[in-house]
């Protein structure tokens, strides 16, 4: 039901130890899988505004490392970094992942992307899951600036109709 | 708004039955009677959850009336709505960047392949 103001990105938590994250790109599915593996590509992209990414390492086969460091303007740094379990292309990739924050220790996490053809089009989804409530919690507070503790999904349709009955 | 206060609404929120209570809350008031007929929980299991989202600051109950109407308050609601496009946008952020880059790479293909 979001999808109608937000057109892009869902986000979903199904379980206590997962969040669900869907998007659908315009283009076909080998370009996007390229887009999400190749580090000239993802250096194009992934981040946040205001930070830059300095190093983007993916060695792209089961048992491969990947890292990577976002630099925020006053110059700390966070790494993301994590191994390939699983590498399908053009449509699956399986990997930890863990960064270090000071906020919230050391998480990690199994994240499962699957890249889906859609008429020319790709629905990328991505599924972490945590070893625990508080690691899914610890995941989804830091990309925060304060801490959310609890679960915010599956609330689309009723913030939707919310919305509507208010306005 | 403080991270406590959106944590009582997250805990609120966290339940069906409560936010099927504010959906229906949401067509307009009304008194708990009517709410709890489409629900097959009793009436007192009603009245809990119902004190849950007074606390909550997601309904009032009017002490005007006898039949003490239930009503939405959408302060808080807006507020957790607020902090859920906050997170998605922190992503979007970088997939929007990723939709121009994809844009730009077919668009380079096409160049190639006109070029043969």
């Amino acid at each position: 039901m979001l999808e109608k103001s937000n057109p892009a990105l869902t986000v979903t938590l199904p379980s206590d130890w997962e969040i669900v994250m869907t998007r659908v790109f315009d283009a076909p599915r080998s370009l996007v899988f390229e887009a999400f593996t190749k580090p000239e590509h993802v250096k194009h992209w992934w981040g946040i505004r205001n930070m830059t990414l300095p190093v983007c390492e993916m060695d792209l086969r089961p048992g491969g490392a990947w890292r990577r460091v976002l630099r925020k303007p006053d110059g700390t740094e966070v790494t993301f970094k994590g191994v390939y379990r699983e590498v399908v292309p053009p449509e699956r990739l399986v990997y930890t992942e863990c960064y270090d924050d000071p906020g919230v220790g050391s998480p990690e996490w199994l994240t499962t992307v699957t890249f889906e053809e859609q008429d020319g089009k790709t629905k990328w989804t991505g599924t972490c899951l945590h070893s625990s409530v508080e690691v899914r919690n610890g995941h989804l507070q830091s990309g925060m600036e304060e801490g959310v503790k609890d679960v915010f999904a599956r609330l689309d349709d009723l913030l939707v109709s919310m919305q509507q009955g208010v306005a | 708004m403080s991270p406590d206060r959106l944590s009582t609404t997250f805990a609120a929120l966290a339940d069906p039955t409560r936010r099927a209570i504010l959906a229906r809350l949401a067509a307009g008031e009304t008194s708990v009677k009517e709410l709890a007929e489409p629900f097959t929980i009793s009436p007192p299991a009603i009245t809990k959850h119902l004190k849950v989202l007074e606390r909550a600051g997601l309904i009032s109950r009017s002490r005007e009336a006898q039949w003490r109407p239930c009503r939405l308050q959408a302060v808080p609601l807006k507020e957790v709505s607020e902090w859920v496009e906050r997170y998605r946008t922190l992503w979007e952020q970088s997939f929007s960047r990723l939709d121009d880059y994809l844009h730009k790479l077919q668009t380079k293909e096409k160049k190639h392949a006109r070029k043969k």
